[in-house]
């Protein structure tokens, strides 16, 4: 394979590629700096003076700007923690021998493949409804008050809607690694004398420890950036309390038009995820063989 | 463990992992149901599950109403679209990458890893105003570049990690047998890869399609793909849950039938390969 | 025709030289052995014949052309890896004519020759199933029967029998040395295996960190070893080395004797030791005797030479058979 000549076709087969992402990262990104530092409104036509950090003063002192940026690691967390606990159990559970395992695969991996707009719009209106919803029936059934879901607990609802989504993404890789572990290794260790409670503490947990760190990853680069689910929903609301960075972002630049704050905003989420993202890939980076 | 003992907790099993996957299906259950309602009867209280009037005219009314065939057609248009396209420039690229490493391939791979990392609302405006400017706005073309963009990383990671189970002594073996790169290509490499190259399509078909970030902010009317469409269905007009529902069902239906058929794939090509 | 001429041949990876400059004639219709530990460069130096890797400087001649720049296909050299690299997706009819087809014969002749590689090599039965459904050393035979089939100047063979178990290992030895018979074709073999080595080669290549250490037939190496390197490899169990008085003695700075050269009483000789550990073989006993100043030597006895660990035993070298090396290593004469 290693001849100089197909180390050259190599190269360039690799290109294109190269060349594309580069681009794509380096062009919007340097025109978003650049727009950060300028008073540009799109509603202020031929006004693009410098403004130095400004923008950054005015989006960093926002009160807005800490609700969001709460809400962001609230939602990041909140749904990290419900899939990987319930996709631990989860992947346990239907790992365990029994009848229809293909047909209940099928049915726990479902959500993943609804769009977040139909999802988001689903629990909005036809469970968490206050009077349509089916939650709504539920609780007068029981003769309970209907409880408003995306007024009263407007970020736990959003959490408890990508939760959903996501669970089964958690799940199917969790199963996934879990199927591999070695069942002689379980059986050392119920020879060996282990309660099922210390077999999965010993054995299970840290067999999943990579797969854990896998699905952290993916699911952080995704819901630092979760969208949809909010502007269909509550848009942002009520106030800030459903506001996200991504969502502010969103508000600012094509809702008031501001380009240079929004822009601001933008390069302050790149940070944010970046930090987040270095994390990450450390502890991948280390479990990724190539 | 005796046999009968462990018939029971298979049967104990069964049902826990039984109604909890019902559990989760439900949302989406309960919404194919209720497309086939009225939508009286949609917001009856007590809701009825099965026992009522079922009725095709709430999906005859969301076609006419919003057209779905046309944002039909632009979603598949936008997902096949951006996803050929990325396999033209991935199938090289992994190619390379798989078969003839170089020391810095390791640190492309994970470059290329973290471009997935920007946040999209870091380079909203930019390319917003850019789309603006050369015509690309509300456009299928556009879509389909910044898709294709945002999954090639994902796509060149999938083929990767197929790519780099195929022994390097096979495709020595047909270089030795007289094969050229492109008999090479033809009858040796893309036969064996074609597995792997099928997962990779049937995985970024179904991430393009849900994609709902530059879908929204992208389009208007013209090239609005199916997240758009649902979109407008979020603010309600009088009784419309039948509608909602008939117009979700048909958002939902290619996708999720395809996702079932590539679920395994789906772990390996989201996991980079990390788990498999 | 199959004469492979090796000219200061190099080869550098990055920084690291794998090959320095070597010499090697392999004669038309030899069979030629390469072996040597584990990284020495016995692939590498294959893959160089077989241009799947470029050499760094050096030529290579085959049958007096220059072939160092020229395909890997242009050799008129077949190759059988080691993981045999048969194509999964294709029958075994369609792996075997597949060279034939990339060289573009019709295939009336495609099908002839297939189904006389397929006779030849007992693969009739198979010709329809693909490489997952055959057994290992089936496998094997199908990468020789895509080799056999484009009737190359030479066999290149990449530890081909390393992945069998060893009952199938000796009958695809025996197959390969019969094939060799027949074709008269020169054939360049690389393994690990002493047992392989010795009885498949007309020649033997001795590599160690990709020089040649010693070329010739292998009773030439067994008696004769060029210096310590080879006389340690070859022969197993290993030779013996003795140094300090007892080589002094024989005027050398080290002296060998292998394992059967070596006499072993209960009552005299010249070495007394102890029996530390006894191998038995059945047909012979391999005894590792810890001496009072000579350290551990091994010797192999007659199956039916009854000791046990702890046997009090005397040693007594064959002095003809006895091998003298210098302080560099190399033999004396
Ligand atoms: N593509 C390569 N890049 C860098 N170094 C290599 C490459 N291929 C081989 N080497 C190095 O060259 C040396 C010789 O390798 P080679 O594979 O020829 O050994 P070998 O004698 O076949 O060993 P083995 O008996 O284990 O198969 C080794 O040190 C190896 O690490
Ligand atoms: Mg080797």
């Amino acid at each position: 394979m290693a001849t100089t000549h197909s180390r050259a076709a190599a190269r360039l087969m690799l290109s294109p590629a190269v060349l594309l992402l580069l681009g794509w990262m380096i062009i919007p990104l340097s025109m978003t700096i650049y727009f950060s530092f300028l008073h540009y409104n799109l509603l202020i036509p031929g006004t693009h003076d410098f403004i130095g950090f400004a923008n950054y003063s005015y989006f960093l002192t926002d009160p807005a700007f800490f609700a969001a940026l709460f809400n962001t690691l609230l939602l990041v967390g909140g749904v990290l923690a419900i899939t990987i606990v319930g996709g631990v159990l989860l992947a346990i559970l239907l790992d365990q021998p029994m009848w229809g395992q293909g047909i209940v695969r099928i049915l726990v991996i479902a959500p993943f493949f609804v769009m977040p707009t139909v999802g988001a719009l689903v629990w909005k209106n036809m469970f968490m409804n206050p009077v349509n919803g089916l939650f709504a029936h539920m609780a007068k059934a029981l003769g309970l008050q209907p409880f408003d879901f995306l007024a009263q607990a407007p970020l736990a609802s959003i959490i408890g809607m990508v939760a959903w989504q996501w669970l089964p993404f958690a799940t199917l890789i969790l199963l996934t690694a879990l199927q591999s572990l070695d069942r002689e290794q379980l059986e050392a260790s119920e020879m060996d004398g282990a309660s099922p409670f210390s077999t999965f503490f010993y054995i299970t947990l840290p067999h999943l420890a990579r797969a854990i760190t896998v699905v952290v990853l993916i699911q952080t680069i995704f819901l630092l950036s979760v969208f949809a689910e909010i502007l269909v929903t509550t848009n942002g609301g009520p106030g800030y309390a459903t506001t996200n960075i991504t969502y502010l972002v969103y508000a600012q630049s094509l809702l008031q038009f501001d380009v240079g704050g929004g822009s601001a905003g933008g390069i302050v989420a790149v940070i944010l995820a970046n930090i987040v993202a270095i994390f990450l890939m450390r502890m991948i980076g280390k479990n990724l063989d190539i | 463990m005796a046999r009968a003992s462990s018939n029971r907790r298979k049967t104990v099993v069964t049902v826990l992992a039984w109604a909890i996957g019902l559990l989760i299906f439900f949302p989406i259950l309960w919404t194919v149901l209720t497309s086939f309602k009225t939508e009286a009867e949609a917001v009856a209280s007590p809701p009825s599950f099965i026992n009522f009037h079922w009725t095709l005219e709430n999906y005859a009314e969301v076609q006419s109403r919003s057209d779905y065939f046309r944002h039909f057609l632009n979603s598949v248009v936008i997902s096949l679209g951006s996803t050929v396209l990325g396999l033209i420039i991935a199938i090289p690229a992994a190619w390379s990458m798989a078969f003839v490493p170089a020391k810095r391939t390791k640190d492309i791979l994970m470059w290329m890893l973290s471009t997935k990392m920007l946040p999209p609302v870091g380079v909203l405006i930019p390319i917003y105003l850019i789309f603006r400017d050369i015509g690309l706005l509300d456009s299928l073309l556009g879509l389909i570049i910044v898709l294709m963009l945002i999954n090639l990383p994902i796509i060149i990671w999938m083929l990767f990690t197929y790519f780099r189970e195929i022994p390097g002594e096979i495709l020595e073996a047909a270089r030795m047998d007289g094969a050229g790169l492109k008999a090479e290509l033809l009858y040796v490499l893309t036969p064996m890869a074609v597995p792997g190259i099928a997962s990779t399509l049937l995985l970024n078909i179904i991430l393009a399609w849900n994609e709902a970030f530059w879908t929204l902010n992208l389009t208007a009317a013209k090239a609005a793909p199916l997240t758009a469409f649902i979109a407008s269905y979020s603010s309600p007009e009088g009784l419309f849950y039948a509608k909602l529902s008939a117009a979700s069902t048909m958002a939902i239906a290619p996708i999720l039938i395809l996702g079932w058929f590539s679920q395994k794939q789906l772990v390996r090509g989201l996991t980079f390969g990390a788990v498999k | 025709m199959g004469e492979i001429v090796l000219d200061q041949v190099t080869k550098t990876f990055g920084h690291v030289q794998v090959i320095p400059p070597l010499d090697l004639q392999i004669e038309d219709g030899e069979f030629v052995v390469f072996v040597g530990p584990s990284g020495c460069g016995k692939s590498t130096l294959l893959r160089l014949i077989a241009g799947l890797e470029d050499v760094t400087t050096g030529e290579i001649r085959i049958d007096g052309e220059p072939a160092t720049h020229t395909a890997p296909a242009k050799r008129g050299l077949a190759m059988v890896f080691q993981s045999y690299a048969l194509y999964p997706h294709m029958s075994v009819k369609k792996n075997i004519a597949f060279p034939l087809k990339m060289a573009g014969l019709p295939q009336s002749v495609i099908e002839e020759k297939v189904e006389n590689a397929a006779k030849v090599l007992n693969l009739t039965d198979y010709l329809d199933r693909r490489p997952g459904q055959l057994s290992g050393g089936q496998r094997q035979r199908v990468a020789i029967g895509r080799a056999i089939v484009r009737e190359p100047s030479a066999f290149l063979f990449d530890e081909p029998l390393s992945n069998l178990d060893a009952a199938l290992r000796v009958n695809m030895r025996l197959e390969i040395s019969e094939l060799h018979n027949s074709l008269k074709t020169t054939m360049i073999y690389v393994t690990h295996d002493q047992v392989e080595a010795m009885t498949m080669a007309d020649k033997i290549v001795v590599l160690n960190a990709g020089r040649v250490e010693q070329v010739g037939s292998p009773l030439d190496l067994y008696n004769a070893p060029r210096n310590l390197f080879v006389a340690g490899f070859i022969g197993s169990p290993k030779m013996n080395f003795i140094e300090g008085e007892t080589a002094e003695a024989h005027r050398a700075t080290t002296v060998g004797i292998r394992p059967e050269h070596i006499a072993v009483s209960t009552d005299a000789g010249s070495w007394a030791g102890v029996v530390s550990v006894a191998e038995h073989l059945g047909s012979d006993t391999l005894l590792h005797v810890q001496t009072e100043n000579l350290g551990t030597l091994t010797a192999r006895v007659d199956g039916e030479f009854s000791v046990r660990h702890g046997s009090r035993v005397f040693l007594t070298p064959q002095e003809d058979k006895m091998h003298r090396f210098d302080a560099r290593g190399l033999a004396i004469r």
